[in-house]
């Protein structure tokens, strides 16, 4: 079984997205030129989302990944509604105000976020007006609580990730009552979600990580190379540190069945999540919840399963790591990605691949002639093999899929081998986890012009 | 081993022959040495400061001097021919599409020849000849129509078979060719020695070369040049001469008053190799293979090839001035097509060893043609840039016409096509101009078939119709930076890709064109014709009327509400526009002229109309959309519309009455159609244009009206016999030539621009007669069309060139337009062209080398105006516009 490349590419380009930030009278304002994304998937349906959306009440630009397990709906939920709830973190009180005093009178909202959307990325249609009132309690708690301090970037992305996961497990445990959206809330807190989450204004970029997706930026050096700087840690058994923190919130006699085999309780692989309550409800709680769920949940084995050594939770948080970073002229783009391509890939040959896709080939180290003796049939020969090697970047206008194709494709001296790609592409649905995870990358390019 | 190349080509042995020279400017030869010698100081004042010590600063010099003019300064930022020049590749080719381009290379070519000898500077000409190469058949046609410009001018040349290929070039592989075409007076120079040798003549003739002296702007008081300021000082000046190539730009807008001069600089790039075993002889011909988009020629006994690739790199578009050109980055991935070119033309040189990629920024220009001749806002403000990488070949003649406009007020040819007021500001923007050469600079390469449309920088100026045409399958054209339509494609009907659509036989809109033409002649088209330029021109009392009696060759002191066909002529009694003029009342006129007039009519009025606050013009070319209403049914379209009868007993043809057209007033109808037709033409205040159009077409149905577009337009006025300004008609035609006496009030009973040399071809009789050809036996469907620039032979002996040409579906035949003269035999001397002399001859139109025979007509036919409302009032004159 073998695809052809125009097969190949139409499965590597089914989920491409570009958004070019609109220029005004020939003058960037922004310093985001655009994005490229785009995702793989491994699990049937995938398992990861994206997001981005530009602020319309404040300056700036959200751009998220998100890594589901256990099912999508918790990553679906946290992709549809995180955003909206660190727009309204950092709104000012006022425009709160006229937020409320329009729904208050039901006349018409100010937008919020200015969504840039694949068309395959859905918005839950039935559980909306659910999402609308929590966020709306969220607002008015904001007002009522109104500090009258300039809203800090960085305590906003923590209080909304904190907030929506709080948002996310009240709502399953006070249910609703239309059977469907109650069992979809239950799968929302019962599945899991990482999420990796830029915000860039001006030269101001936050990264706030929950979970092992993870932020990179490419810089170029003076000479034209490229290297790789992290802007998220990943929240795993690989990180010490975090390792740490979990055992220092819990009593001395867990600390050998908090981490088995590099999981979390021998279960879990990200230390931090959203959704997840196996992992912070009490054992009461959930045994509650699932006994008076509908039946779908009741005779899901997965549910009614209890983590071993379950002592002392919570032992899971959503609340996210947040790195703030001033953007220099040599920072030109930012990659966020879930763990299905760092997996394969090393960050530095990520912001090399992605370096010399968004700069042109030109920076293939030049040659020249010098005084060295060579021929007119030998430069043509050097050329010809030159050549062909770039030509895998001009098969993709997308950044985000150029960097997939590597990562599928690519053999041991760091070239796509076709081969290769279409044997990865062509594996069937129950295999492909194996080989592979789902992939979701969001490369960013900054402007350096106005950096 | 640039160093050593760039002595090679600049190897300077001429200061031997001129020991003057020492003396006049600071030593070359201070890189080499440290001590740096005082330079001259500059004059206080010249006559002329040239700036810019390239070919073509140097080509000016010369050429300035040789005209008597003594009293010149040369600038140079760098040292002298050290630009572009520098580095260019030396071929000196004359096989060029555009006839004024065709004679400056042959003029430079015979210049190069002779300087040498005249001023002891060795410029390392050698006359090799030039192999140009098709792979194609389209290209050997195109190649034979520029043989047939060659020929009738005097310039040996022959179209070859590809064996014939093989015995002029020991290297070459034939076996991808069709044909060839071989020009064996071409050749080669050192071109910065040529700079050299020209700068070496002139400063014997009094020029003053300084080196190392920057301009950093002209100044400039009531429009015009009073001098420049340089890094070493002030020098006051009547004239100033821009001719500093990729920098002319930035230069143009140094300035308090900026000229506007659209060039933008490209990476260019060529190869040297080390000889070969048995190097090439020095006189093996260069070889120019546009389909491979390479040339080669021998170089010190290797070779030297470079190309035009199809992605070119433009630079410095921000601007960035540096004294030289550094040697740019050599960028082997981007020669790579070059080189498979190169390899594939002569696999041989596989063995080859490289010297060096050369890569020499060239500029370019917005249509491909070069930069000359005066600004339109600053007086005594010359230019001469935008080479498009053909310096060498045009530098010479380039020159010499520039030189005869500075001192006599116009060049020896009609250099219309070069001119810088045919750009205006709007040409002027750097991302246009960027996104344009690169457009440009592979066409250097491509094919030149007719009615080629750039595809870059356009929908820049649109009609307030624009998308509504669009809508209706309008298929576009620029001029001027303006859209036009060529047709309407009908729905469902589906042309040729752009590139499947070029070709030199009958073309695939010929049926829809058709279908225009008819309803154009049975019932009723409109065509937005709103590119048109248009100035009101008014007075408190009778200035506006005395000042266009004297610049405007027919009467202009008409009742109010008529429209008056006339020259703006120049001393010699050409044309320098070709206009209708409406008499809006007793005080203000209404003139309507060709788009591309814009900039050189403003120009040309403004130098010439009294410096009085009580005469004002305004450009309202903006202000207004025009529609033409051409066909029989127009008069009932526009009743209808009007509440007011249009017939002529109402609406006499050339007059002109504001109306109510629909709901909108105010509306400027004239009765004329630019075409010989009946119909209207509605000048539409833009905001009313939306409105009209609907109106129009909605009553228009009934009558059967459609969209038409320009190729139906030119169908009609060319098989009318109109001639149109910037085709047929320019500075150097008489409305005597063209018979067009009766536009000319010669009894005027007041003095006009032109008069004189008008009286005098009236008494003597004209050495050139517009004519109208009829081909005979042409097929349509499988014969080549012709174009413009055919060779006309009258008796088998050559005659002039037509100047235009289209199929008239009236007719079914082809019709070109153009202009007969008559050489004497044995002495090739010009004489008086009859009646007689055209209305006695055989006439054939050689069209890519094979010869049709013609039918020549000085009057149109009679039966073609069908529609005649009055004798005497028919319209005889038009203008169109392409």
């Amino acid at each position: 079984f073998y695809l052809t490349p125009p097969q190949v590419n139409s499965i590597l380009k089914a989920n491409e997205y570009s958004f070019k930030v609109p220029e005004f009278d020939g003058k960037n304002v922004s310093s985001v030129l655009g994005f490229d994304s785009n995702q793989l998937p491994a699990n049937a349906p995938i398992e990861d989302r994206r997001s981005a959306a530009t602020c319309l009440q404040t300056r700036g630009m959200l751009l998220g990944v998100f890594d589901g397990h256990a099912g999508c709906a918790c990553a679906q939920a946290v992709s549809e509604r995180l955003f909206y709830y660190i727009a309204v973190s950092l709104l000012p009180h006022e425009t709160l105000l006229e937020i409320e005093n329009a729904v208050e009178s039901g006349r018409a909202l100010l937008p919020i976020l200015q969504w840039h959307k694949h068309p395959n990325d859905y918005f839950s249609k039935e559980a909306s007006k659910l999402y609308f009132n929590s966020l709306r309690t969220y607002w008015q708690e904001l007002i009522d609580l109104n500090s009258g301090e300039t809203t800090d970037v960085k305590e906003a992305l923590i209080n909304a990730f904190k907030r929506l996961d709080n948002d996310i497990s009240l709502e399953a445990q006070v249910g609703d009552p239309n059977s469907f959206l109650n069992y979809l809330v239950l799968r929302v807190a019962f599945s899991g979600a990482t999420a990796c989450v830029a915000h860039v204004d001006g030269v101001d970029l936050h990264i706030a990580n929950t979970g092992d997706s993870r932020a990179m930026l490419g810089v170029q050096e003076e000479d034209g190379s490229w290297s790789a700087v992290n802007l998220s840690y990943d929240h795993n058994a690989q990180n010490e540190h975090e390792v740490e923190r979990v055992k220092m919130e819990h009593p001395k006699s867990e600390e050998k069945s908090l981490v088995k085999q590099d999981r979390l309780l021998g279960l879990l692989m990200p230390f931090r999540a959203f959704g997840d309550v196996k992992f912070k409800w009490s054992i009461e709680l959930q045994k509650r919840v699932v006994e008076s769920g509908p039946d779908q949940l009741n005779d899901n084995e997965y549910t009614k399963f209890i983590p071993p050594n379950y002592h002392t939770p919570p032992y899971l948080t959503a609340e996210p790591e947040v790195i703030h970073h001033k953007l220099r002229p040599q920072d030109k783009f930012l990659v966020l990605a879930t763990d299905g391509l760092w997996e394969t890939m090393h960050r530095q040959d990520v912001a090399r691949i992605v370096g010399e896709y968004l700069t042109g080939v030109h920076h293939q180290q030049p040659i020249a002639v010098g005084g060295y003796k060579v021929t007119l049939g030998q430069m043509h020969g050097l050329l010809t093999e030159r050549r062909a090697r770039i030509s895998s970047v001009f098969e993709d206008q997308n950044a985000a899929t150029h960097l997939i194709r590597h990562a599928v494709g690519n053999n041991e001296f760091g070239a796509v081998d076709h081969e290769r790609l279409s044997k990865m592409l062509s594996l069937p649905e129950e295999l492909a986890r194996m080989y592979r995870d789902d992939i979701t990358i969001i490369v960013v390019q900054f402007n350096s012009h106005v950096i | 081993a640039a160093g050593m190349f760039l002595r090679l080509l600049s190897d300077v042995r001429w200061r031997a022959a001129n020991p003057k020279w020492r003396r006049m400017t600071c030593s070359r030869r201070s890189t080499s040495s440290t001590a740096e010698p005082h330079p001259v100081p500059l004059p206080a004042q010249a006559q002329v400061v040239i700036c810019g010590g390239g070919i073509m600063g140097t080509s000016v010099a010369y050429h300035l001097s040789k005209m008597g003019w003594k009293d010149i300064v040369l600038l140079e930022q760098g040292r002298l021919a050290a630009g572009t020049t520098r580095f260019c590749a030396g071929i000196v080719s004359t096989a060029r599409h555009a006839s004024i381009e065709l004679k400056m290379a042959d003029y430079s070519n015979k210049l190069y020849q002779r300087l040498e000898e005249e001023t002891g500077v060795k410029t390392g000409y050698v006359k090799t000849g030039s192999v140009s190469l098709a792979q194609t058949q389209d290209r050997l046609i195109s190649l034979k129509r520029i043989a047939s410009s060659l020929n009738v001018m005097g310039i040996p040349c022959e179209i070859i078979t590809p064996k014939q290929v093989a015995q002029l070039h020991p290297l070459i592989n034939i076996h991808d060719l069709v044909g060839a075409m071989h020009v064996p007076e071409d050749a080669l120079v050192s071109s910065a020695n040529v700079s050299l040798a020209l700068a070496t003549a002139a400063s014997r003739n009094g020029v003053q070369i300084h080196e190392r002296t920057s301009v950093s702007h002209v100044s400039v008081q009531k429009g015009r040049v009073t001098g420049v300021e340089t890094d070493r000082g002030q020098i006051q000046c009547q004239y100033f001469v821009n001719c500093a190539g990729q920098w002319a730009y930035e230069l143009g807008h140094s300035g308090e008053e900026p000229v506007n001069i659209p060039l933008h600089a490209c990476e260019h790039f060529y190869l040297l190799t080390h000889p070969l075993k048995e190097p090439l002889a020095s006189n093996v011909p260069t070889i120019v293979d546009p389909d491979g988009r390479i040339y080669i020629r021998n170089w010190q006994g290797g070779i030297l090839s470079g190309g035009f690739e199809k992605n070119p790199k433009p630079l410095f578009t921000e601007g960035r001035n540096q004294l030289e050109i550094q040697n740019l980055q050599e960028d082997w991935d981007h020669f790579e097509p070059l080189l498979s070119a190169l390899l594939r033309r002569m696999p041989d040189l596989e063995a080859l060893q490289i010297m060096q990629l050369v890569n020499c920024p060239e500029s370019f220009t917005p249509d491909m043609r070069c930069i000359m001749g005066e600004s339109p806002t600053v007086r005594g403000y010359f230019v001469l840039a935008g080479m498009n990488s053909a310096g060498i070949s045009y530098g010479g003649g380039a020159g010499k016409y520039l030189a005869e406009w500075m001192v006599n007020g116009y060049p020896s040819e009609n250099v219309w096509p070069l001119d810088l007021k045919r750009f205006g500001t709007l040409q002027s923007s750097r991302t246009f101009l960027r996104h344009r050469v690169m457009e440009v600079m592979p066409l250097m390469c491509d094919l030149k078939v007719p009615r080629w449309d750039f595809q870059t920088g356009r929908q820049l100026r649109t009609s307030p119709l624009y998308d509504r045409l669009d809508a209706q399958g309008a298929r576009w054209m620029e001029k001027h930076g303006f859209e036009r339509v060529k047709y309407f494609v009908p729905p469902g009907k589906d042309l040729l890709d752009l590139d499947q659509s070029k070709t030199f036989y009958k073309p695939d809109w010929f049926d829809i064109v058709g279908s225009e033409v008819k309803c154009c002649k049975e019932a009723v088209c409109v065509i937005d014709m709103s590119s048109f330029t248009k100035f009101e021109i008014s007075s408190t009392g009778d200035q506006a009327l005395e000042s266009l009696q004297y610049l405007f060759s027919n009467d202009l002191d008409v009742p109010v509400g008529h429209v008056v066909h006339t020259g703006m002529l120049n001393e010699k009694g050409g044309y320098e526009n070709d206009c209708s003029i409406a008499r809006l009342s007793k005080r203000s006129f209404f003139m309507i002229s060709p788009t591309d007039q814009q900039v050189h009519c403003w120009a040309w009025l403004k130098n010439r109309l009294p410096d009085d606050s009580n005469l004002t013009m305004e450009d309202v070319t903006w202000k207004y959309t025009a529609l033409n209403l051409i066909g029989p049914r127009a008069v009932d379209v526009l009743s209808e519309l009007s509440y007011a009868p249009m017939t002529p007993e109402h609406f006499p043809s050339l007059f002109c009455k504001e109306m109510s057209v629909g709901y909108a007033n105010g509306i400027r109808v004239m009765s004329i159609t630019h075409t010989g037709e009946p119909g209207f033409m509605l000048y539409i205040p833009i905001e009313y244009a939306l409105h009209v159009y609907n109106e129009v077409m909605n009553m228009g149905q009934k009558y059967g009206i459609r969209n038409a577009g320009y190729y139906a337009l030119r169908s009609l006025r060319i098989e009318k016999f109109f001639a149109f300004w910037g085709q047929d008609l320019d500075a150097f035609t008489t409305p005597m030539e063209c018979g067009r006496e009766f536009q000319v009030k010669l009894e005027k009973g007041m003095e006009f621009v032109g008069q004189e040399a008008l009286l005098e071809q009236k008494q003597n009789g004209v050495y050139k007669r517009f004519t109208m050809f009829i081909l005979e036996d042409h097929d349509t469907d499988t014969d080549l069309w012709p174009w413009w620039g055919e060779p006309i032979f009258r008796n088998g002996r050559y005659v002039g060139k037509t100047t235009s040409s289209a199929y008239s579906y009236t007719l079914e035949r082809h019709v070109c337009l153009g202009f007969v003269q008559h050489f004497d035999e044995k002495t090739g001397e010009e004489l008086v062209v009859t009646t007689d002399f055209i209305n006695q001859g055989e006439y054939e139109i050689d069209i890519a080398g094979q010869r049709f025979q013609a039918k020549a007509k000085l009057y149109p036919f009679s039966s073609l105006f069908t529609h005649r409302r009055r004798k005497d009032e028919v319209e005889l004159s038009g203008y169109q516009r392409e």
